[in-house]
């Protein structure tokens, strides 16, 4: 314990730092390092004892409140399209249900609250990044292409022909930033849980193969969350009379 | 669901409509209880100061926007009662600013018919019916002049073989000639197939030339409606009076 308490050196330094070159950050520094430390303390033991209990509707409870914070986290971004709280808890949760529920039904991983809870913190946490990111660019997408939308409405087409378009944009924007972080893993940096493994003495290979399977996880939460998303949202783009809102 | 083939008598039919806009200056009405209605055959040119409201019309005819107030009845049926993608079948509307959608000229032609899972028309033909060549097809749609765009986009909505066409200023980066093709395919579709069209238009030679009747919007309804010939020879209203007097010093200057 003591030992962890040299490391609030880097803190003071880093005041120093802010000090001497008056950028007025050391008081948003005290507060962050505070906070950082409370919050996984908190956690720490709050794992500790879900861990201990091993219970499966406490682990479930769990999982949902963290499928929460990401779904008003992600919804944010969203300005302007109505009812994406609900959208993106959604979405999430079906990422949530169908990469974890993958996971426990091959037996990739045991079912235990040690193993689904950070691994769902993973899945979850990407999930809400694609999310956010989606609903950003749909609004953007839908106001930079309404000449075309109206075209297509013109037309006679669907909202969901009409929406096509601006969808797949929306889609494929915000599946890239994962994309290409998997691309260049382990190469600039060592993934945050592999680096925890190695350090807590696991064997290097070992926490490669959970590192891959993590990967594969992640790419797989980013392309069913903003699918599923796509699907719940495109609808909110029109009114009644499939006018664009946007 | 199926509307009867049997043709209704009354294409379109604006009933007291109001409309309001959001702007700068806050809420303001630009159509103020409209009433008019338009025959099944009838080319209908709608002439007036711009800001009068003529495209916002044209747009409640397909329920691009709803009327605050009032009625649009639209092969006799109120528009919020259509089926909506139906309606906007039926009533095919050509902006002035055209909008290509990303691929070839075939690609946006074939629109249509792909939303609607139909065979593609015959995009060589319709080129050809509004003066092009054929060899556009396979062009970029994007890299066509605005003239070229405003013939496609006109193009892209008679392949979806509307009853009822709303014409925003489709000549308008247009040159004569082309102007001429335009007008013949428009006036000879209303005759032959018996169509309609309501054609907004700031050549007042224009409107004259095609137009079987002619509405000018102004003050957010139409101050004067009257068959073409009569609107251009014996205007009954002030408005028709100085809208035409002011056609006709503008025509001379021209000329
Ligand atoms: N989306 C909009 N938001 C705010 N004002 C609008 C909008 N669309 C049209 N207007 C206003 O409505 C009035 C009528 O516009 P419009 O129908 O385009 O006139 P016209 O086609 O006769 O020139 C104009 O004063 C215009 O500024
Ligand atoms: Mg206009």
């Amino acid at each position: 314990m003591w030992s962890l308490a040299w490391t609030l050196a880097f803190v003071f330094l880093a005041m120093a730092l802010s000090g001497w070159q008056r950028l007025g950050l050391s008081r948003e520094l005290v507060v962050a390092a505070v906070r950082a430390c409370v919050q996984l303390f908190l956690i720490g033991y709050l794992l500790k004892v879900v861990f201990h209990l091993n219970n499966l509707w406490l682990t479930a409870a769990m999982v949902t409140l963290m499928v929460c914070v990401a779904a008003d986290n992600a919804s944010r971004r969203g300005q302007g399209v109505a009812g994406r709280f609900w959208r993106v808890f959604v979405a999430v949760s079906a990422t949530e249900v169908c990469t974890q529920g993958f996971l426990l039904a091959a037996r990739v991983i045991p079912p235990k609250p040690s193993y689904v809870i950070p691994i769902s913190g993973m899945i979850i946490g990407n999930a809400m990044v694609a999310a956010g990111l989606f609903l950003h660019r749909l609004r953007h997408e839908a106001a930079a292409r309404r000449g075309e939308i109206l075209v297509l409405l013109s037309l006679g087409a669907s909202p969901k022909q009409a929406a096509r378009t601006v969808v797949k944009a929306a889609t494929k924007a915000s599946m890239i930033p994962t994309i290409d972080s998997s691309k260049t893993i382990g190469l600039v940096q060592l993934p945050g849980m592999m680096t925890g493994q190695i350090i807590a003495g696991a064997d290097p290979v070992q926490a490669v193969r959970y590192q891959v399977l993590i990967v594969f996880a992640i790419l797989a939460s980013a392309a069913v969350t903003t699918v599923v998303l796509g699907f719940l949202t495109y609808s909110r783009l029109f009114n009644a009379y499939q006018q664009p809102l946007l | 669901m199926t509307h009867s083939a049997r043709e209704h008598p009354w294409a379109l039919q604006f009933v007291n409509v109001s409309k309001w806009v959001v702007g700068e200056q806050g809420r303001r009405c630009v159509l103020d209880r409209l009433n008019g209605r338009v025959a099944t055959g009838t080319l209908l040119t709608l002439v007036g100061p711009s800001g009068a409201g003529k495209s916002t019309l044209l747009s409640l005819c397909n329920l691009l926007q709803t009327p605050d107030d009032g009625e649009v009845w639209v092969l006799g049926r109120e528009v919020r009662d259509w089926p909506v993608s139906q309606l906007r079948r039926k009533v095919g509307l050509v902006w002035q600013q055209p909008v290509m959608l990303p691929g070839t000229v075939a690609d946006n032609l074939a629109l249509a018919a792909r939303l609607h899972h139909e065979p593609p028309a015959d995009g060589a033909a319709l080129l050809c019916r509004v003066g092009l060549p054929a060899d556009l097809l396979h062009r970029p749609a994007h890299e066509l002049s605005g003239g070229q765009m405003q013939r496609v986009a006109l193009a892209r909505t008679l392949a979806n073989q509307p009853d009822i066409l709303l014409l925003d200023e489709v000549t308008s980066a247009l040159d004569r000639e082309a102007a001429d093709v335009i007008e013949k395919l428009i006036v000879e579709w209303v005759n032959s197939e018996h169509k309609t069209a309501v054609w907004v238009t700031h050549d007042t030679e224009q409107a004259r030339r095609v137009g079987h009747e002619t509405w000018l919007i102004a003050e957010g309804r139409a101050v004067e409606q009257a068959p073409t010939a009569q609107f251009f020879t014996a205007p009954q209203t002030v408005w028709g009076q100085r809208w035409v007097l002011a056609g006709q010093s503008q025509g001379e200057r021209n000329a």
